[in-house]
């Protein structure tokens, strides 16, 4: 048991509580902390990656208290990609960061620190309640981080997606007591096995708590209909934040997945009454909606906003389709979708800064200081996007259109194919209209600072590279999958330790 | 006892989604809080409810469960700062916005029902 | 080799965008490295594919996605890779000379070269989904090239179009190739076309022939989707020279050819592609002739010669296709050219209107020499390239038995087509170089092109008459292997000469001819009628099109997305109970079999009462003051509920934590408004009623379900290992400081970074001070009440006594760190209510915000120690382990932890209520009074 599983953990929450220390004033040396915090956090994902090729389930048990009486970290396949894909983004966003809008409201640092700790602490948690602790860090950091730099606008996104989520929070407790009043349990493995066994009403019973916090999962992930609070927030929030808020769909995504390949998992038949199919038909219709919302968008940053339904629609549809090689595309897909939107959010920042007033309101304005660059990032980042070749989008779609079966197929294909569509429309209009269209004169004064520029450039080029080494990624995906659709490794931290 | 306890918890959450349902963020805020409380009751009472055996060694022959105890405790002080920072929000909303309408705008005062 | 000769066209667009602004001779050189090279790489292999052979290369890349980077060179896409090499070279060496000398060279040579190595990879790949990704490549990069001239509003427009059209064809092609693969098993060509029984056979055949042909005919502008094309114009007429009728509009067509030997031979085939080509080759040919554009006219020619091709690839026979390539070959030479030549006269006279370019003979006499010679080839004049493969059409036309006893409609049909083009071909020719004086050009006089604008166009010129009169010499063998490549067999007999002798075939061209020249000659009168005729403009009905949907998209949005709380709530609710429901129905008994524990008449008042008060709370919500008073009775009693449910920790928890929730509320109602307005209408309000009554009701479904079971937990470990394991008696305190000690730190964490937030949300925030309550009644003015201030000053040392009493026995006795925290908080507030913050403040130097941060650092840290003994995070160790002579006293590591959790709950309480406090202090003097 190596202690290397905790650290994403508590490096993030220590080093957030010691930045709340140092004073704003002092900003060089909270931005070096961060960043060197934020580099250490990416080499001990790394590790853990590795660690978890190795194969096998780790699992590491807070204070010496075996499951299922303690709380234990588990790291498998599937949290280790995730802790790198967070910690990878992390830095570059970080980087990007210090390029001068940490310092628009307080504490940037300490609360993207905490941030962190939250998000990587769900990706490792094997306990529900324990889960809900670290909901409750990632969103207290998150609404902070979403109000950074104030302003109208944000007030009332902020207002709401607290407010629901506070409800979300109570919902999720009302379904952890459901399922400690039942299963008379809290770690997960040790649910699933009681859901096993479970009969009759008891399952009904069990499954309702499930579906309680699927919604409650969906609530974080956004998909229909829970999806209200999302374009306001992602549209409003500063750059960094946009960016870093593009792994927070995807915390809601990983609990489903937790929730339907562990605790209802294959091993039972419980799985089979659970309703997967159901969240099928909600993945189609986010993708449509958010392919029209990303269609009519008036400005570039509700554009994304959108395109990050779209994404989580594509997920969502792998996750439920729930086979092998769905799983395997949906969390190609997942890599590809958070870098990519993430660094679509930094370079639309750059290109609103160039647009004097109009910021990324589409509509004729002033040409761009460096249109060449913007122009490229942004073709690259678009096509990639809208999943067409030659980049990743394009071997995600591909192999998620690939793995769907039987009826689902043709429903699959005809949505995915036609949202593809409109956004490659929405995207070319944007693009017309930011690069092609202007009338005016350059503002002198727009340059961007480098880091800025290269994080854009290192989120969207992942584009490339993940096409680039498609083929390893997707082993490690299906690796990944398979090792989620036999739960009974994960199970044995029950027996093992 | 139990239909009484249930019955109560329903009784609040009624109270509380309705509050939720409001248009000022100060029902809300109170909404929330009476929702946590009767949240707070039905994770305790998931335990089961036992009278006079609290979870304290040596003090009677038998205890109640200990861990919804612990769940709440948690759920309690974690309720508090949230209610804390809905409360501060929706102020410096009101300073900023000028009105603490939950959408942050008198516009829609009317919503069509 | 084929690796090489695909690679080099990406490489060099890389080169050239990096060198951008060197000058422009040595862009121009670096992009033409490409396809010269290129073509010397292909010569090398002309002996062996024109043998018959193929070169492959293959490696695998996703075989798990069967997506690999197979390559083949056989006839047919040696003969593509020859057009799109030599017409690129050409090409490039004309636009050096034609754009003018601020455009930005580099990036069009670079788009240029990007979307030669698409095509280029279209035509090589023998893997069906890498040659999609070049597919769409190509509709990419004609999408930058269509956009080169961004300023112009219709050239930007034509781009996005294009992409639209080409782009959603790839996406349907897409499907169609994954069908394909579906059934097939393989994406590779050769097993593909191996299975061609199997396809044909396969349900979904229909279906699957017709994603493809959707994709073919995007592509190559066949009707209904051929409306792009001619916006495609806007473009540099390099670019419509190359892309726009040479190659990649060929697209289309090479797939028809590649995929013939698999998916021909049916009547959903014949009649779909047949069909398509005739109605395609009319309408561009009608078409073609109105229109004053030189370039319009020279696109809807190329739209009705892709219709020719297309519709021989339709027609059943074997010679066909042979006919197809070998139009194919000639098209590209003669309609390159005179693209070339439309560009050279646009760029001397500044315009393209035929209406005004007239008798241009005498100022370019050469240029027009070439322009009528490709154009005689395009009419289909004896002697040219253009007739033999035109006589070859009207022979299949003529062999086909397909429409039975109408079968003589399709060739009367060409015969139609051929007319039209003989007509605009005349018109091209006459209207422009004869025909009178010019009228007022931008430019004049205008006079011959420099030397190198000419030679591309006397290159492909002079090889219309080469093939034209010695085919047998010239592309027959090109054509053969072409022509065996795509049918997959040899191809039938057939003679390339320029006499078969006096046959139909020879009637129809004559006929078209005669009937070209009296159409031409009546062109006035039919001028007018086309004129008549209701414009439609593709371009504008896309435009409008486009804005309609955006606008009924957004109102859709709009709809949706309205920014409602209220509404979004009562949804995320309302799904909430649906999923309840759905899951509750199915159950045989909602109530289990465990028996109901005996109702005590205290216990029921005290839930009357707190229900009572939660009820008046609702019903008091707009006097924010009394339904605040009501909610804290409700607090009240439920910490009495714990109470009574043997948990003394949480009652004592909750109460303190009422006391402080109530207290930071009636501050910010301080400063809010303090009624609320009603302005929900009844109906809404009646809503609201019902989905509150519906959860509740769950809600308490929910739990009596559950408690009436049976039930057995993981308690039983923690019960006895609370000692042993955890040194503490008070087995809840054990669990949060150290059986689930993670949470707690998590928690506390919560609070802490809660309270920065804060501090950040409050940030610059002035309030001026009430000095009157709502109704204007004034303040009490001794703010600080004498009593309360002694009474506070003396409780302060009391309560904290209390509270490190409550700290240190909270391990096994109802206490810890948490209500001790809180007590320490509560005692300091009511020190600050009654003698003020600054009073405080002045004596008791705390800075809460490195105390809350602080106590979440000590609680971690005293996690890292277990380290050093080789254990888990946050492992706990006690007993008398480390100063001997307090050894009767039981001391947990865990009690280190709750002091960090002690540290934490009182900074963070204190950050947020003084902070809050704080605020009243930023005076302006009371305005107005």
């Amino acid at each position: 048991m190596s202690h290397l599983i905790v650290v994403p953990f508590i490096l993030p929450l220590l080093i957030g509580a010691l930045l709340s220390w140092v004073k704003d004033e002092h900003i060089s040396l909270q931005r070096n902390i961060s960043l060197a915090a934020s580099l250490a956090l990416l080499v001990v994902a790394l590790l853990l990656l590795s660690m978890a090729e190795q194969g096998g389930v780790q699992v590491y048990s807070m204070g010496n208290w075996h499951a299922p009486f303690g709380i234990v970290l588990v790291l498998d396949r599937l949290s280790a990609l995730l802790l790198a894909t967070t910690a990878m983004l992390a830095l570059w966003v970080n980087f990007y960061a210090v390029a001068g809008d940490d310092q628009r409201g307080r504490n940037f640092h300490a609360l993207f620190q905490f941030q962190l700790a939250g998000i990587n602490g769900a990706f490792l948690t094997g306990d529900l309640f324990n889960l809900f602790v670290c909901f409750e860090i990632l969103l207290i950091a998150s609404y902070t981080l979403l109000l950074h730099g104030l302003g109208a606008e944000r007030l009332r996104s902020a207002v709401h997606y607290v407010i629901l989520n506070l409800v979300g929070s109570s919902l999720f407790l009302l379904g952890a007591g459901l399922f400690y009043g039942v299963a008379g349990t809290l770690n997960m493995a040790d649910l699933a096995r009681f859901v096993a066994q479970a009969q009759g009403d008891e399952q009904y019973l069990l499954q309702a708590a499930g579906w309680v916090l699927l919604l409650v999962f969906g609530l974080k992930a956004a998909f229909l209909p829970l999806h209200f609070w999302l374009p306001r927030a992602y549209a409003s929030a500063t750059a960094p934040v946009a960016a870093l808020f593009a792994i927070m769909t995807k915390v809601g995504l990983y609990a489903i997945l937790r929730m339907t390949t562990l605790v209802f998992g294959g091993q039972t038949g419980a799985a089979a009454g659970f309703g997967l199919d159901v969240l099928f038909v909600i993945a189609l219709l986010t993708m449509m909606l958010g392919a029209i919302g990303a269609f009519a968008a008036g400005t570039l940053h509700s554009m994304l906003a959108y395109l990050v339904l779209v994404s989580v629609g594509t997920l969502l549809a792998g996750i439920s389709m729930g086979s092998e090689a769905a799983l395997t595309a949906s969390l190609y897909y997942l890599l590809h979708s958070t870098w990519g939107i993430a660094g679509l959010f930094l370079l639309a920042d750059l290109i609103a800064k160039q647009r004097g007033k109009l910021k990324g309101i589409l509509r004729t304005g002033a040409p761009l200081l460096t249109p060449a660059r913007l122009g490229a990032l942004f073709f690259v980042g678009a096509v990639a996007t809208a999943g067409l070749p030659p980049f990743s989008g394009f071997v995600g779609k591909l192999s998620l259109l690939q793995a769907a079966q039987g009826i689902q197929q043709g429903f699959l294909w005809v949505t995915v194919l036609l949202a593809s569509l409109v956004v490659l429309l929405a995207l070319s209009r944007a693009g017309s209209v930011l690069f092609w269209q202007h009338t005016g004169a350059i503002d002198e004064h727009a340059r961007f600072s480098t880091p800025a520029f290269v994080s854009a450039v290192a989120l969207i080029g992942s584009g490339v590279l993940l096409v680039i080494f498609a083929e390893p990624v997707l082993a490690f995906c299906q690796a990944s999958a398979q090792q989620l659709l036999q739960p009974e490794l994960y199970l044995q931290q029950l027996t093992g330790e | 006892m139990e239909l009484w306890i249930a019955c109560a918890i329903g009784g609040l959450v009624f109270c509380g989604v309705y509050l939720i349902l409001r248009a000022r963020t100060f029902p809300v805020a109170l909404g929330l809080t009476l929702l946590s409380y009767a949240i707070n009751i039905f994770l305790f009472s998931m335990g089961r409810l036992k009278t006079g055996q609290p979870a304290v060694i040596g003090t009677s022959a038998s205890y109640t469960d200990p861990v919804p105890q612990a769940l709440v405790l948690t759920a309690i002080v974690i309720g508090f700062a949230m209610t804390a920072f809905l409360l501060i929000l929706s102020l410096r909303a009101y300073v900023i916005l000028g009105t603490d309408h939950v959408d942050g705008s008198e516009k829609n005062k009317q919503e069509a029902p | 080799m084929l690796v090489a000769l695909l690679l080099l066209p990406f490489f060099c667009a890389l080169l050239v965008l990096f060198l951008a602004n060197r000058p422009r001779r040595l862009i121009v050189t670096l992009s033409s490295v490409a396809p010269v090279l290129g073509l010397l790489l292909l010569g090398s292999k002309a002996p062996e594919i024109l043998g018959g052979e193929v070169i492959c290369a293959q490696q695998a890349w996703l075989p798990s996605l069967g997506l690999n980077l197979n390559f083949c060179l056989d006839g047919l896409s040696f003969l593509f890779s020859l057009l799109i090499l030599g017409i690129g070279l050409l090409v490039i060496i004309y636009a050096r000379y034609y754009l003018a000398e601020q455009e930005r060279v580099a990036k069009f040579f670079a788009s240029l070269l990007l979307f030669m190595g698409a095509m280029l990879g279209v035509v090589l790949s023998s893997n069906l989904l890498l040659m999609l990704m070049f597919w769409e490549l190509t509709s990419l990069s004609s999408f930058l090239l269509i956009g080169f001239w961004s300023q112009r509003a219709e050239a930007r427009a034509g781009a996005r179009m294009a992409l639209a059209v080409t782009g959603g064809g790839g996406l349907a092609l897409l499907a169609g190739i994954l069908l394909l693969g579906n059934i097939v098993g393989s994406y590779e060509l050769a097993d593909v076309i191996a299975a061609k029984e199997l396809i044909l056979a396969h349900k979904l055949y229909p279906i699957t022939l017709i994603l493809v042909l959707i994709g073919a005919f995007t592509k190559s502008a066949q009707f209904p989707f051929h409306f792009w094309l001619p916006h495609a114009m806007s473009a540099p007429t390099p670019v419509s020279a190359y892309l726009h009728s040479a190659t990649m509009v060929k697209a289309g067509v090479f797939l028809l050819a590649r995929l013939y030997p698999a998916l021909a031979g049916t009547d959903w085939w014949f009649y779909l592609v047949t069909f398509t080509g005739l109605v395609t080759l009319l309408i561009g040919a009608i078409t073609a002739l109105f229109q004053h554009d030189l370039k319009g006219l020279l696109a809807y020619s190329t739209v009705s010669h892709l219709g020719l091709i297309t519709m021989l690839f339709g027609i059943g026979s074997d010679l066909a296709p042979v006919a197809a390539i070998f139009h194919i070959i000639n098209h590209a030479t003669f309609k390159a050219s005179l693209f070339m030549a439309a560009g050279i006269i646009d760029h001397e006279t500044g315009t393209r209107d035929m209406r005004r370019i007239n008798g241009l003979w005498k100022y370019m006499p050469h240029t027009a020499l070439l322009a009528m010679v490709a154009s005689s080839a395009m009419a289909g004049v004896p002697l040219l390239n253009g007739f033999l493969s035109k006589e070859m059409f009207f022979a299949e036309t003529l062999h086909q038995q397909l429409l039975g006893s109408f079968s003589w409609l399709i060739p009367a049909l060409a015969t139609a087509a051929a007319v039209f083009s003989v007509a605009y071909s005349l018109r091209f020719i006459h209207d422009v170089f004869f025909n009178g004086e010019p009228i007022n050009l931008p430019k004049f006089p205008p006079h011959e092109p420099p030397r190198y604008m000419k030679i591309p166009v006397e290159i492909l010129v002079f090889l219309c008459l080469l093939v034209g009169m010695l085919p047998a010499y010239s592309v027959s063998g090109l054509l053969a292997s072409a022509a065996q490549a795509s049918l997959g067999h040899a191809p039938p007999e057939y003679s390339l000469t320029i006499w078969h002798g006096l046959n139909t075939p020879l009637l129809m061209s004559t006929a078209a001819m005669l009937g070209g020249i009296l159409i031409y000659l009546f062109r006035r009168p039919l001028y007018a009628w086309y004129d008549g005729l209701p414009s439609l403009n593709a371009l504008d009905t896309f435009k409008s099109f486009l804005q309609r949907s955006t606008a009924q998209s957004s109102q859709f949005v709009a709809r949706v997305q309205a920014a409602s709380l209220q509404r979004f709530i009562a949804i995320v609710l309302l799904s909430v109970c649906a999923v309840v429901l759905w899951k509750l129905l199915p159950m045989t008994r909602l109530s289990g079999d465990e028996p109901l524990s005996p109702v005590d008449p205290l216990t029921l008042i005290g839930l009357a009462a707190m229900v009572l008060t939660a009820l008046l709370t609702v019903m008091y919500h707009r006097q924010r003051l009394i339904s605040l008073t009501t909610l804290s009775v409700v607090g009240l009693v439920t910490a009495m509920l714990f109470a009574r449910f043997s948990a003394p920790d949480l009652a004592l928890t909750q109460l303190v934590v009422e006391v402080v929730t109530i207290l930071l509320m009636l501050l910010v109602l301080n400063f809010i408004p303090e009624k609320s307005p009603i302005e929900s209408s009844s109906l809404r309000r009646l809503r609201d009623f019902c989905i509150a009554l519906v959860s509740g009701g769950l809600v308490a479904v929910l739990t009596y379900a559950v408690l009436t079971r049976p039930f057995s937990s993981i308690a039983d470990y923690y019960l006895d290992n609370s000692v042993s394991g955890g040194g503490g008696t008070n087995v809840v305190n054990v669990i949060l400081v150290d059986f689930r000690g993670f949470d707690t730190l998590g928690e506390i964490s919560v609070l802490a970074i809660t309270a920065m937030a804060i501090v950040a949300l409050l940030h610059g925030l002035r309030l001026p001070q009430r000095r009157t309550d709502h109704d204007g009644r004034s303040w009490a003015t001794h703010s600080h009440h004498l009593m309360l201030k002694i009474l506070a000053r003396l409780l302060l040392p009391l309560a904290l006594l209390v509270s490190v009493f409550i700290f240190l026995r909270g391990h096994n006795e109802p206490g810890g760190g948490f209500i001790a925290g809180l007590v320490t908080a509560v005692a300091l507030l009511l020190l600050q209510v009654s003698s003020g913050q600054a009073w405080v403040e002045r004596r008791l130097k705390f800075n809460y915000r490195v105390m809350a941060s602080a106590g979440v650092l000590l609680a971690g840290f005293t996690g890292l120690a277990s380290w050093f003994f080789g254990k888990p995070y946050l492992t706990s160790a006690h007993g008398s382990v480390t100063i001997p002579w307090l050894g009767e006293m039981e001391l947990a590591s865990a009690m280190v932890f709750d002091l960090g959790v002690y540290l934490t709950v009182v900074g963070g309480t204190l950050l947020i209520l003084s902070s809050l406090g704080r605020l009243g202090h930023y005076v302006k003097l009371p305005e107005g009074k």
